[in-house]
Protein backbone atom coordinates (compact mmCIF):
# COMPACT_ATOMS: atom_id res chain seq x y z
CA UNK A 1 0.00 0.00 0.00
CA UNK A 2 2.70 2.78 1.01
CA UNK A 3 4.66 3.97 -2.39
CA UNK A 4 8.38 3.64 -1.95
CA UNK A 5 9.61 7.48 -2.79
CA UNK A 6 13.06 8.36 -3.44
CA UNK A 7 14.53 11.61 -1.88
CA UNK A 8 17.48 13.12 -2.88
CA UNK A 9 19.69 15.97 -1.97
CA UNK A 10 20.90 18.59 -4.17
CA UNK A 11 22.46 21.93 -4.23
CA UNK A 12 20.25 24.49 -5.54
CA UNK A 13 22.87 25.03 -8.64
CA UNK A 14 22.52 25.54 -12.23
CA UNK A 15 20.86 22.33 -14.06
CA UNK A 16 21.52 20.45 -10.59
CA UNK A 17 18.07 18.97 -11.49
CA UNK A 18 18.68 17.64 -14.83
CA UNK A 19 21.62 15.24 -14.04
CA UNK A 20 19.56 13.06 -11.62
CA UNK A 21 16.77 13.01 -14.10
CA UNK A 22 19.38 11.67 -16.80
CA UNK A 23 20.94 9.09 -14.96
CA UNK A 24 17.39 7.88 -14.32
CA UNK A 25 16.41 7.81 -17.93
CA UNK A 26 19.54 6.07 -18.80
CA UNK A 27 18.80 2.89 -16.20
CA UNK A 28 15.71 2.84 -17.63
CA UNK A 29 13.56 4.02 -14.65
CA UNK A 30 10.82 5.66 -15.69
CA UNK A 31 9.30 8.50 -13.79
CA UNK A 32 5.68 8.91 -12.25
CA UNK A 33 5.52 12.12 -10.49
CA UNK A 34 8.19 14.71 -8.81
CA UNK A 35 8.04 17.53 -6.96
CA UNK A 36 10.97 19.59 -5.44
CA UNK A 37 11.08 21.16 -2.07
CA UNK A 38 14.13 24.22 -1.88
CA UNK A 39 15.94 26.36 0.05
CA UNK A 40 17.88 28.93 -1.77
CA UNK A 41 20.89 27.31 -0.72
CA UNK A 42 19.78 23.16 -0.86
CA UNK A 43 16.77 21.07 -2.15
CA UNK A 44 15.09 18.27 -1.99
CA UNK A 45 13.94 16.23 -4.76
CA UNK A 46 11.39 13.81 -4.22
CA UNK A 47 10.34 10.89 -6.83
CA UNK A 48 7.43 8.17 -7.94
CA UNK A 49 9.31 5.94 -10.35
CA UNK A 50 8.29 2.45 -11.61
CA UNK A 51 11.25 0.83 -10.07
CA UNK A 52 12.14 2.86 -6.56
CA UNK A 53 15.38 0.46 -5.78
CA UNK A 54 16.98 0.14 -9.19
CA UNK A 55 16.33 4.30 -9.38
CA UNK A 56 18.34 4.34 -5.74
CA UNK A 57 20.87 2.04 -7.27
CA UNK A 58 21.50 4.10 -10.38
CA UNK A 59 21.56 7.48 -8.83
CA UNK A 60 24.00 6.32 -5.57
CA UNK A 61 26.36 4.81 -8.42
CA UNK A 62 26.59 8.60 -9.58
CA UNK A 63 27.17 9.55 -6.10
CA UNK A 64 23.97 11.30 -5.63
CA UNK A 65 22.56 11.03 -2.31
CA UNK A 66 19.29 9.48 -2.22
CA UNK A 67 17.14 7.80 0.91
CA UNK A 68 13.74 5.70 0.16
CA UNK A 69 10.67 7.03 2.17
CA UNK A 70 7.27 5.93 2.54
CA UNK A 71 4.29 8.14 1.06
CA UNK A 72 0.88 6.98 0.41
CA UNK A 73 -1.49 7.78 -2.49
CA UNK A 74 -5.26 8.79 -2.93
CA UNK A 75 -7.19 9.15 -5.48
CA UNK A 76 -8.93 12.35 -5.52
CA UNK A 77 -11.54 14.13 -7.58
CA UNK A 78 -10.56 16.39 -10.22
CA UNK A 79 -12.67 18.88 -10.09
CA UNK A 80 -12.57 21.74 -7.43
CA UNK A 81 -13.25 20.93 -3.69
CA UNK A 82 -11.34 17.48 -4.56
CA UNK A 83 -8.17 18.51 -2.08
CA UNK A 84 -10.10 20.02 0.46
CA UNK A 85 -12.23 16.98 1.61
CA UNK A 86 -9.36 14.79 1.85
CA UNK A 87 -7.17 17.79 3.94
CA UNK A 88 -10.12 18.13 6.00
CA UNK A 89 -10.33 14.16 7.20
CA UNK A 90 -6.57 15.12 7.93
CA UNK A 91 -7.25 17.85 9.84
CA UNK A 92 -10.13 16.48 11.79
CA UNK A 93 -7.79 13.76 12.86
CA UNK A 94 -5.08 16.38 13.93
CA UNK A 95 -2.26 14.81 11.99
CA UNK A 96 0.47 16.34 11.26
CA UNK A 97 1.08 16.39 6.79
CA UNK A 98 4.54 16.94 6.35
CA UNK A 99 4.00 17.17 2.41
CA UNK A 100 1.83 16.71 -0.14
CA UNK A 101 2.40 16.58 -4.08
CA UNK A 102 -0.91 16.00 -7.04
CA UNK A 103 -0.22 14.32 -10.40
CA UNK A 104 -3.11 13.26 -13.27
CA UNK A 105 -3.06 10.45 -15.24
CA UNK A 106 -4.82 8.82 -17.82
CA UNK A 107 -7.95 7.96 -15.88
CA UNK A 108 -10.68 10.20 -16.63
CA UNK A 109 -11.61 12.64 -14.02
CA UNK A 110 -8.92 11.69 -11.47
CA UNK A 111 -6.11 12.84 -9.41
CA UNK A 112 -3.46 10.69 -7.38
CA UNK A 113 -2.38 12.76 -4.47
CA UNK A 114 0.52 11.39 -2.53
CA UNK A 115 0.74 12.35 0.86
CA UNK A 116 3.77 12.45 3.42
CA UNK A 117 2.79 12.26 7.54
CA UNK A 118 5.48 10.97 10.26
CA UNK A 119 2.61 8.86 11.42
CA UNK A 120 1.59 7.16 8.22
CA UNK A 121 -0.26 3.92 10.04
CA UNK A 122 -2.63 6.72 11.54
CA UNK A 123 -3.20 8.77 8.55
CA UNK A 124 -3.97 5.66 6.33
CA UNK A 125 -6.98 4.18 9.20
CA UNK A 126 -8.18 7.79 9.07
CA UNK A 127 -9.03 7.95 5.53
CA UNK A 128 -9.56 4.38 5.16
CA UNK A 129 -12.45 5.35 7.49
CA UNK A 130 -14.24 7.98 5.42
CA UNK A 131 -14.03 5.53 2.37
CA UNK A 132 -11.27 7.59 0.72
CA UNK A 133 -9.23 5.50 -1.62
CA UNK A 134 -6.15 4.62 -0.91
CA UNK A 135 -4.02 3.54 -4.39
CA UNK A 136 -2.11 0.32 -4.22
CA UNK A 137 1.56 0.78 -4.64
CA UNK A 138 2.34 -1.03 -7.96
CA UNK A 139 -0.55 0.63 -9.46
CA UNK A 140 1.08 3.77 -8.85
CA UNK A 141 4.75 1.83 -10.06
CA UNK A 142 3.01 0.61 -13.23
CA UNK A 143 0.59 3.42 -14.60
CA UNK B 1 58.82 -5.82 22.46
CA UNK B 2 61.88 -3.72 21.70
CA UNK B 3 64.29 -2.58 18.75
CA UNK B 4 66.62 -1.31 20.78
CA UNK B 5 65.91 -1.98 24.23
CA UNK B 6 69.38 -0.87 25.81
CA UNK B 7 68.64 3.03 24.74
CA UNK B 8 64.37 2.98 24.61
CA UNK B 9 64.64 2.16 27.87
CA UNK B 10 67.55 4.16 29.12
CA UNK B 11 66.82 5.44 32.83
CA UNK B 12 66.33 9.75 31.92
CA UNK B 13 69.83 10.76 33.87
CA UNK B 14 71.83 8.75 31.80
CA UNK B 15 69.88 9.50 28.86
CA UNK B 16 69.76 13.18 29.28
CA UNK B 17 73.72 12.89 29.92
CA UNK B 18 74.13 11.28 26.38
CA UNK B 19 71.63 13.89 24.57
CA UNK B 20 73.54 16.88 26.37
CA UNK B 21 77.09 15.18 24.64
CA UNK B 22 75.39 14.66 21.42
CA UNK B 23 74.14 18.61 21.93
CA UNK B 24 77.90 19.60 21.90
CA UNK B 25 79.37 17.89 19.61
CA UNK B 26 76.26 18.87 16.75
CA UNK B 27 76.77 22.87 17.62
CA UNK B 28 80.21 22.47 17.44
CA UNK B 29 80.32 20.67 13.97
CA UNK B 30 77.43 22.77 12.87
CA UNK B 31 79.49 26.11 14.07
CA UNK B 32 82.84 24.83 12.75
CA UNK B 33 81.46 23.57 9.45
CA UNK B 34 78.27 25.37 8.11
CA UNK B 35 78.74 29.16 7.37
CA UNK B 36 75.16 29.21 8.17
CA UNK B 37 75.17 28.85 11.61
CA UNK B 38 78.64 29.99 12.04
CA UNK B 39 77.22 33.35 11.55
CA UNK B 40 74.12 33.51 13.13
CA UNK B 41 75.77 32.42 16.13
CA UNK B 42 78.21 34.94 16.14
CA UNK B 43 75.47 37.56 15.49
CA UNK B 44 73.81 36.35 18.74
CA UNK B 45 76.87 35.96 20.68
CA UNK B 46 76.11 32.86 21.73
CA UNK B 47 79.41 30.11 20.50
CA UNK B 48 79.57 26.66 21.33
CA UNK B 49 81.19 26.49 24.49
CA UNK B 50 78.52 28.24 25.81
CA UNK B 51 76.17 24.89 25.74
CA UNK B 52 77.37 23.48 29.15
CA UNK B 53 73.70 22.10 30.32
CA UNK B 54 70.50 20.22 27.73
CA UNK B 55 68.78 24.01 28.90
CA UNK B 56 71.45 25.99 27.39
CA UNK B 57 70.04 25.20 24.09
CA UNK B 58 67.52 27.41 24.60
CA UNK B 59 70.66 30.38 24.33
CA UNK B 60 70.96 29.66 20.57
CA UNK B 61 68.76 31.24 17.54
CA UNK B 62 65.52 29.26 16.20
CA UNK B 63 65.85 28.13 12.72
CA UNK B 64 62.65 27.61 10.24
CA UNK B 65 61.81 26.28 7.00
CA UNK B 66 62.18 30.01 5.27
CA UNK B 67 66.11 30.01 6.42
CA UNK B 68 66.46 25.95 5.10
CA UNK B 69 64.40 27.42 2.20
CA UNK B 70 67.00 30.06 1.88
CA UNK B 71 70.12 27.68 2.22
CA UNK B 72 68.75 26.13 -1.40
CA UNK B 73 69.80 23.83 -2.24
CA UNK B 74 73.00 22.50 -0.62
CA UNK B 75 73.85 25.38 1.77
CA UNK B 76 73.52 23.42 5.03
CA UNK B 77 75.18 20.64 4.16
CA UNK B 78 78.13 19.96 6.78
CA UNK B 79 80.31 17.38 4.80
CA UNK B 80 80.84 17.43 1.04
CA UNK B 81 78.47 16.03 -1.65
CA UNK B 82 80.64 12.95 -2.33
CA UNK B 83 79.59 12.02 0.98
CA UNK B 84 75.69 12.52 0.98
CA UNK B 85 74.05 9.39 -0.49
CA UNK B 86 70.71 10.06 -0.63
CA UNK B 87 68.58 13.64 -1.15
CA UNK B 88 65.05 14.45 -0.62
CA UNK B 89 63.07 17.48 -0.47
CA UNK B 90 59.82 18.60 1.06
CA UNK B 91 56.71 19.29 -1.37
CA UNK B 92 57.01 22.93 -2.04
CA UNK B 93 53.69 24.80 -1.90
CA UNK B 94 55.49 28.58 -2.09
CA UNK B 95 58.75 29.25 -3.06
CA UNK B 96 61.66 26.59 -3.06
CA UNK B 97 61.68 23.66 -1.37
CA UNK B 98 63.86 22.04 1.56
CA UNK B 99 66.55 19.93 0.73
CA UNK B 100 67.53 17.18 2.75
CA UNK B 101 71.01 15.00 2.47
CA UNK B 102 72.16 11.80 4.14
CA UNK B 103 75.39 9.77 4.54
CA UNK B 104 75.23 6.44 4.40
CA UNK B 105 75.25 6.87 8.84
CA UNK B 106 72.31 8.90 8.49
CA UNK B 107 70.81 6.47 6.57
CA UNK B 108 71.31 4.06 8.55
CA UNK B 109 69.95 5.93 11.75
CA UNK B 110 66.99 6.92 10.45
CA UNK B 111 66.14 3.48 9.31
CA UNK B 112 66.75 3.13 13.38
CA UNK B 113 64.09 4.96 14.18
CA UNK B 114 61.80 3.59 11.84
CA UNK B 115 62.67 0.21 12.61
CA UNK B 116 61.79 1.15 16.65
CA UNK B 117 58.99 2.04 15.36
CA UNK B 118 57.30 -0.23 13.65
CA UNK B 119 58.55 -2.96 16.36
CA UNK B 120 56.30 -0.39 18.77
CA UNK B 121 53.50 -1.63 16.24
CA UNK B 122 53.94 -5.03 16.95
CA UNK B 123 55.64 -5.84 13.53
CA UNK B 124 58.61 -8.32 13.07
CA UNK B 125 60.74 -10.39 10.34
CA UNK B 126 57.87 -12.60 9.47
CA UNK B 127 55.20 -9.71 8.74
CA UNK B 128 54.73 -8.24 4.96
CA UNK B 129 54.22 -4.41 5.04
CA UNK B 130 52.33 -2.46 2.09
CA UNK B 131 53.74 0.86 1.99
CA UNK B 132 51.36 3.36 0.68
CA UNK B 133 53.31 6.60 1.44
CA UNK B 134 54.85 8.01 -2.22
CA UNK B 135 58.05 7.03 -3.08
CA UNK B 136 60.21 10.13 -4.24
CA UNK B 137 61.09 13.13 -3.02
CA UNK B 138 58.61 12.67 -0.17
CA UNK B 139 60.49 10.90 2.94
CA UNK B 140 57.16 8.90 3.88
CA UNK B 141 57.88 6.10 1.49
CA UNK B 142 62.16 5.54 2.06
CA UNK B 143 61.86 6.56 5.68
CA UNK B 144 59.50 3.51 6.33
CA UNK B 145 61.19 1.46 3.62
CA UNK B 146 64.22 1.07 5.27
CA UNK B 147 62.86 0.73 8.66
CA UNK B 148 61.06 -2.33 7.14
CA UNK B 149 64.68 -3.76 6.10
CA UNK B 150 66.58 -3.37 8.94
CA UNK B 151 63.39 -5.52 11.06
CA UNK B 152 63.21 -7.91 8.51
CA UNK B 153 60.06 -7.80 7.23
CA UNK B 154 59.24 -8.00 3.20
CA UNK B 155 57.81 -4.47 2.19
CA UNK B 156 55.81 -4.14 -0.68
CA UNK B 157 56.64 -0.60 -2.21
CA UNK B 158 53.51 -0.05 -3.63
CA UNK B 159 53.11 4.17 -3.15
CA UNK B 160 49.89 5.79 -3.61
CA UNK B 161 46.82 5.10 -5.47
CA UNK B 162 45.42 2.84 -7.59
CA UNK B 163 43.45 1.85 -5.01
CA UNK B 164 41.40 -1.14 -6.21
CA UNK B 165 44.92 -2.98 -6.80
CA UNK B 166 45.94 -1.72 -3.04
CA UNK B 167 43.21 -3.94 -1.80
CA UNK B 168 43.74 -7.08 -4.41
CA UNK B 169 47.86 -7.11 -3.80
CA UNK B 170 46.97 -7.17 0.61
CA UNK B 171 45.04 -9.92 -0.34
CA UNK B 172 47.09 -11.15 -2.91
CA UNK B 173 50.23 -11.54 -1.14
CA UNK B 174 49.12 -11.58 2.57
CA UNK B 175 50.13 -8.47 3.87
CA UNK B 176 50.02 -7.82 7.92
CA UNK B 177 51.14 -4.13 8.08
CA UNK B 178 49.83 -1.32 5.83
CA UNK B 179 51.22 2.36 5.95
CA UNK B 180 48.82 5.21 5.24
CA UNK B 181 47.49 8.42 5.77
CA UNK B 182 44.10 8.58 7.24
CA UNK B 183 42.16 9.57 4.73
CA UNK B 184 43.30 7.04 2.31
CA UNK B 185 43.23 4.75 4.37
CA UNK B 186 39.32 5.38 5.01
CA UNK B 187 39.07 5.27 1.79
CA UNK B 188 40.56 2.46 0.63
CA UNK B 189 38.20 0.72 3.45
CA UNK B 190 35.59 2.08 1.73
CA UNK B 191 36.30 1.21 -1.65
CA UNK B 192 37.07 -2.29 -0.11
CA UNK B 193 33.78 -3.03 1.21
CA UNK B 194 31.98 -0.80 -1.86
CA UNK B 195 33.57 -3.96 -4.07
CA UNK B 196 32.22 -6.43 -1.19
CA UNK B 197 35.02 -7.31 0.50
CA UNK B 198 35.48 -6.51 4.31
CA UNK B 199 38.74 -5.06 5.29
CA UNK B 200 38.22 -6.62 8.42
CA UNK B 201 39.20 -10.13 6.73
CA UNK B 202 42.66 -8.80 5.16
CA UNK B 203 44.47 -9.76 8.34
CA UNK B 204 46.10 -6.81 9.06
CA UNK B 205 47.74 -7.02 12.33
CA UNK B 206 48.69 -2.82 12.45
CA UNK B 207 48.61 0.07 10.50
CA UNK B 208 50.93 2.96 10.91
CA UNK B 209 49.31 6.50 10.09
CA UNK B 210 51.68 9.42 9.01
CA UNK B 211 51.26 12.55 7.28
CA UNK B 212 48.65 14.19 7.82
CA UNK B 213 45.93 15.52 11.10
CA UNK B 214 43.52 13.46 12.56
CA UNK B 215 41.38 13.35 15.42
CA UNK B 216 40.60 9.64 17.70
CA UNK B 217 37.25 9.53 15.83
CA UNK B 218 39.37 9.31 12.96
CA UNK B 219 41.73 6.64 14.43
CA UNK B 220 38.84 4.48 15.99
CA UNK B 221 36.88 4.73 12.29
CA UNK B 222 40.55 2.91 10.64
CA UNK B 223 40.81 0.89 13.83
CA UNK B 224 37.12 -0.41 13.13
CA UNK B 225 37.39 -0.77 9.01
CA UNK B 226 40.64 -3.03 9.62
CA UNK B 227 40.14 -4.27 12.79
CA UNK B 228 43.71 -3.64 14.19
CA UNK B 229 45.58 -0.93 15.92
CA UNK B 230 46.57 1.97 13.95
CA UNK B 231 49.50 3.41 15.24
CA UNK B 232 50.45 7.28 14.57
CA UNK B 233 54.35 8.20 13.20
CA UNK B 234 55.61 11.70 13.09
CA UNK B 235 58.33 13.36 11.56
CA UNK B 236 59.37 15.95 8.86
CA UNK B 237 61.95 15.64 5.72
CA UNK B 238 63.73 18.82 7.77
CA UNK B 239 64.81 16.78 10.04
CA UNK B 240 65.37 13.15 8.13
CA UNK B 241 61.67 11.80 7.62
CA UNK B 242 58.81 9.47 9.46
CA UNK B 243 60.14 8.05 12.70
CA UNK B 244 60.89 10.98 14.88
CA UNK B 245 58.41 9.94 16.86
CA UNK B 246 56.32 6.56 17.03
CA UNK B 247 53.07 5.32 18.63
CA UNK B 248 53.54 2.38 21.26
CA UNK B 249 50.77 -0.56 22.01
CA UNK B 250 49.61 1.79 24.66
CA UNK B 251 48.80 4.31 22.29
CA UNK B 252 49.12 7.18 25.12
CA UNK B 253 51.32 9.11 22.97
CA UNK B 254 54.06 9.16 20.37
CA UNK B 255 57.85 8.18 22.14
CA UNK B 256 60.29 10.71 20.22
CA UNK B 257 63.85 8.75 19.79
CA UNK B 258 65.19 11.21 22.05
CA UNK B 259 68.62 10.13 21.54
CA UNK B 260 68.09 11.09 17.74
CA UNK B 261 66.05 14.02 18.10
CA UNK B 262 65.85 16.62 21.20
CA UNK B 263 62.83 17.93 21.81
CA UNK B 264 61.37 21.50 23.33
CA UNK B 265 57.79 22.94 23.31
CA UNK B 266 57.48 26.52 22.75
CA UNK B 267 55.06 29.23 23.20
CA UNK B 268 54.56 30.06 19.49
CA UNK B 269 53.90 33.73 19.95
CA UNK B 270 56.67 34.37 22.44
CA UNK B 271 59.40 31.76 21.77
CA UNK B 272 59.62 31.19 25.19
CA UNK B 273 60.44 27.42 26.19
CA UNK B 274 57.65 26.02 27.98
CA UNK B 275 57.32 23.07 30.46
CA UNK B 276 56.15 19.41 30.11
CA UNK B 277 52.84 18.61 29.61
CA UNK B 278 52.18 22.35 28.39
CA UNK B 279 50.64 22.83 24.85
CA UNK B 280 52.62 25.18 22.26
CA UNK B 281 54.98 24.77 18.60
CA UNK B 282 57.36 21.62 18.71
CA UNK B 283 61.13 22.45 18.03
CA UNK B 284 63.43 20.16 16.90
CA UNK B 285 67.22 19.58 16.89
CA UNK B 286 69.30 17.00 15.66
CA UNK B 287 71.32 15.01 17.52
CA UNK B 288 73.23 12.56 15.59
CA UNK B 289 73.30 13.55 12.09
CA UNK B 290 75.90 14.07 9.81
CA UNK B 291 74.85 15.14 6.35
CA UNK B 292 72.66 18.08 7.53
CA UNK B 293 72.31 18.63 11.46
CA UNK B 294 69.71 21.23 11.75
CA UNK B 295 69.04 22.68 15.27
CA UNK B 296 66.18 24.08 17.21
CA UNK B 297 63.58 23.69 13.92
CA UNK B 298 60.50 25.26 14.57
CA UNK B 299 58.07 22.35 13.00
CA UNK B 300 54.99 25.12 13.33
CA UNK B 301 53.09 21.52 14.61
CA UNK B 302 50.96 21.87 17.91
CA UNK B 303 51.42 19.22 20.72
CA UNK B 304 52.49 18.89 24.11
CA UNK B 305 55.25 16.65 25.80
CA UNK B 306 55.29 14.01 28.79
CA UNK B 307 58.34 12.70 30.32
CA UNK B 308 56.92 10.05 32.50
CA UNK B 309 57.47 6.52 32.03
CA UNK B 310 55.04 4.80 29.46
CA UNK B 311 53.27 1.61 30.61
CA UNK B 312 55.78 -0.28 27.56
CA UNK B 313 58.56 0.15 29.67
CA UNK B 314 60.26 3.20 27.18
CA UNK B 315 61.42 5.94 28.79
CA UNK B 316 62.12 7.98 26.31
CA UNK B 317 59.32 11.55 26.01
CA UNK B 318 56.31 11.28 24.88
CA UNK B 319 54.29 13.55 22.41
CA UNK B 320 50.19 14.14 22.12
CA UNK B 321 49.25 13.73 18.74
CA UNK B 322 49.44 16.70 16.27
CA UNK B 323 46.35 19.04 17.02
CA UNK B 324 47.27 21.79 14.30
CA UNK B 325 50.08 23.90 12.91
CA UNK B 326 50.54 27.12 14.13
CA UNK B 327 50.70 28.45 10.82
CA UNK B 328 47.64 26.75 9.38
CA UNK B 329 45.56 28.20 11.84
CA UNK B 330 43.86 30.62 10.75
CA UNK B 331 42.52 33.19 12.56
CA UNK B 332 39.30 35.11 12.31
CA UNK B 333 38.40 38.00 14.20
CA UNK B 334 40.98 37.36 16.63
CA UNK B 335 40.46 33.85 17.65
CA UNK B 336 42.68 31.47 16.32
CA UNK B 337 40.88 28.28 14.47
CA UNK B 338 42.26 24.91 13.34
CA UNK B 339 40.49 23.31 11.08
CA UNK B 340 40.46 19.65 13.37
CA UNK B 341 38.46 21.78 15.65
CA UNK B 342 35.89 21.57 12.93
CA UNK B 343 36.04 18.62 11.72
CA UNK B 344 35.55 17.18 15.92
CA UNK B 345 32.62 19.79 15.71
CA UNK B 346 31.27 17.25 12.81
CA UNK B 347 31.68 14.41 14.39
CA UNK B 348 29.40 15.39 17.24
CA UNK B 349 26.62 15.80 14.82
CA UNK B 350 26.79 12.22 13.61
CA UNK B 351 28.68 12.99 10.42
CA UNK B 352 30.61 10.18 10.95
CA UNK B 353 33.24 10.63 7.97
CA UNK B 354 33.07 14.14 7.74
CA UNK B 355 33.86 15.61 4.43
CA UNK B 356 34.79 19.18 4.71
CA UNK B 357 36.86 22.27 3.61
CA UNK B 358 36.62 25.80 5.08
CA UNK B 359 36.75 28.78 3.23
CA UNK B 360 38.06 32.02 4.51
CA UNK B 361 36.74 35.25 2.77
CA UNK B 362 36.74 39.33 3.73
CA UNK B 363 34.41 40.27 1.60
CA UNK B 364 34.45 43.66 3.13
CA UNK B 365 36.36 44.46 6.08
CA UNK B 366 35.21 41.80 8.50
CA UNK B 367 36.36 38.53 7.75
CA UNK B 368 33.79 34.97 7.18
CA UNK B 369 33.97 31.73 7.20
CA UNK B 370 32.27 29.29 4.83
CA UNK B 371 31.99 25.38 6.01
CA UNK B 372 31.62 23.41 3.34
CA UNK B 373 30.37 19.92 4.13
CA UNK B 374 29.30 17.19 2.76
CA UNK B 375 25.90 15.58 3.30
CA UNK B 376 25.63 11.83 3.81
CA UNK B 377 23.28 9.40 4.89
CA UNK B 378 24.00 9.95 8.25
CA UNK B 379 22.66 14.20 8.15
CA UNK B 380 20.38 13.38 5.41
CA UNK B 381 16.63 13.54 6.13
CA UNK B 382 13.46 13.90 3.36
CA UNK B 383 12.32 17.39 4.97
CA UNK B 384 13.64 21.11 4.46
CA UNK B 385 12.90 21.51 8.33
CA UNK B 386 15.17 18.83 9.18
CA UNK B 387 17.90 19.52 6.67
CA UNK B 388 18.16 23.19 8.10
CA UNK B 389 18.11 21.85 11.84
CA UNK B 390 20.94 19.66 10.56
CA UNK B 391 22.53 22.85 9.49
CA UNK B 392 22.12 24.90 12.35
CA UNK B 393 23.10 22.28 14.38
CA UNK B 394 26.61 22.05 12.58
CA UNK B 395 26.85 25.66 12.89
CA UNK B 396 26.28 25.63 16.56
CA UNK B 397 28.67 22.83 17.16
CA UNK B 398 31.34 24.34 15.56
CA UNK B 399 30.40 27.37 17.53
CA UNK B 400 31.44 25.08 20.58
CA UNK B 401 34.30 24.64 19.60
CA UNK B 402 35.65 27.63 18.27
CA UNK B 403 33.43 30.15 19.36
CA UNK B 404 32.74 31.70 15.84
CA UNK B 405 29.70 31.78 13.94
CA UNK B 406 30.25 30.57 10.52
CA UNK B 407 28.44 29.72 7.68
CA UNK B 408 27.59 26.13 7.01
CA UNK B 409 26.81 25.36 3.16
CA UNK B 410 26.06 21.45 2.77
CA UNK B 411 26.72 19.93 -0.33
CA UNK B 412 26.59 16.99 -2.75
CA UNK B 413 28.48 14.09 -1.70
CA UNK B 414 32.34 13.58 -3.66
CA UNK B 415 31.98 17.24 -4.88
CA UNK B 416 34.80 18.48 -2.91
CA UNK B 417 38.24 17.39 -3.21
CA UNK B 418 39.86 14.32 -2.42
CA UNK B 419 43.35 14.28 -1.25
CA UNK B 420 45.72 10.93 -1.24
CA UNK B 421 48.60 12.77 0.59
CA UNK B 422 48.27 15.48 3.61
CA UNK B 423 44.63 17.11 2.96
CA UNK B 424 43.97 20.47 2.17
CA UNK B 425 40.67 21.88 4.57
CA UNK B 426 41.61 25.27 4.34
CA UNK B 427 41.42 28.13 1.50
CA UNK B 428 42.33 31.43 2.56
CA UNK B 429 41.17 33.91 -0.15
CA UNK B 430 41.46 37.27 2.17
CA UNK B 431 45.02 38.26 0.11
CA UNK B 432 46.64 39.07 3.53
CA UNK B 433 50.14 39.29 1.87
ZN1 LIG C 1 55.13 3.42 25.41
Amino acid sequence: MKIKQLSIFLQNRMGSLSKPLEVLSEADVNIRAMCMADTSEFGILRLVVDNPERGKEALEENSFLVKITEIIGVEMNDTPGGLTSILKVIKENEIDLEYLYAFTHEKEGKAILLLHADKLEELIDALKEKDIVIVQADEVYNL
Amino acid sequence: MFWNEEIETMPREDLEELQLKKLQATVKRAFDKIPYYNNRYTEAEVFPEDIETLKDIEKLPFITKDDLRQSYPFGLFAVDISEIKELHSSSGTTGKPVVSGYTDKDLDTWAETTARGLTMMGLGEEDILQNTHGYGMFTGGFGVHYGCHKIGAAIIPISTGQTRRQIEIMEDFGATGLIFTPSYGIHIGEVALEDGIDPKNLGIKAIGFGAEMWTEEIRQRVEELFGCKAFNIYGLTELMGPGVGVECEAQEGLHIAEDIYYPEIIDPNTCTTLGADTPGELVLTNLEREGMPVIRFRTKDLTKITYEKCSCGRTHARMSRITGRSDDMIKVKGVAIFPSQIEKALLKVGDVEPHYLIIVTRPGTLDEIEVKVEASQDIFFDGVKEMMAVQEKIGKSIENETGIRVKVTLVEPKTLPRFEGKAKRVIDERNLH
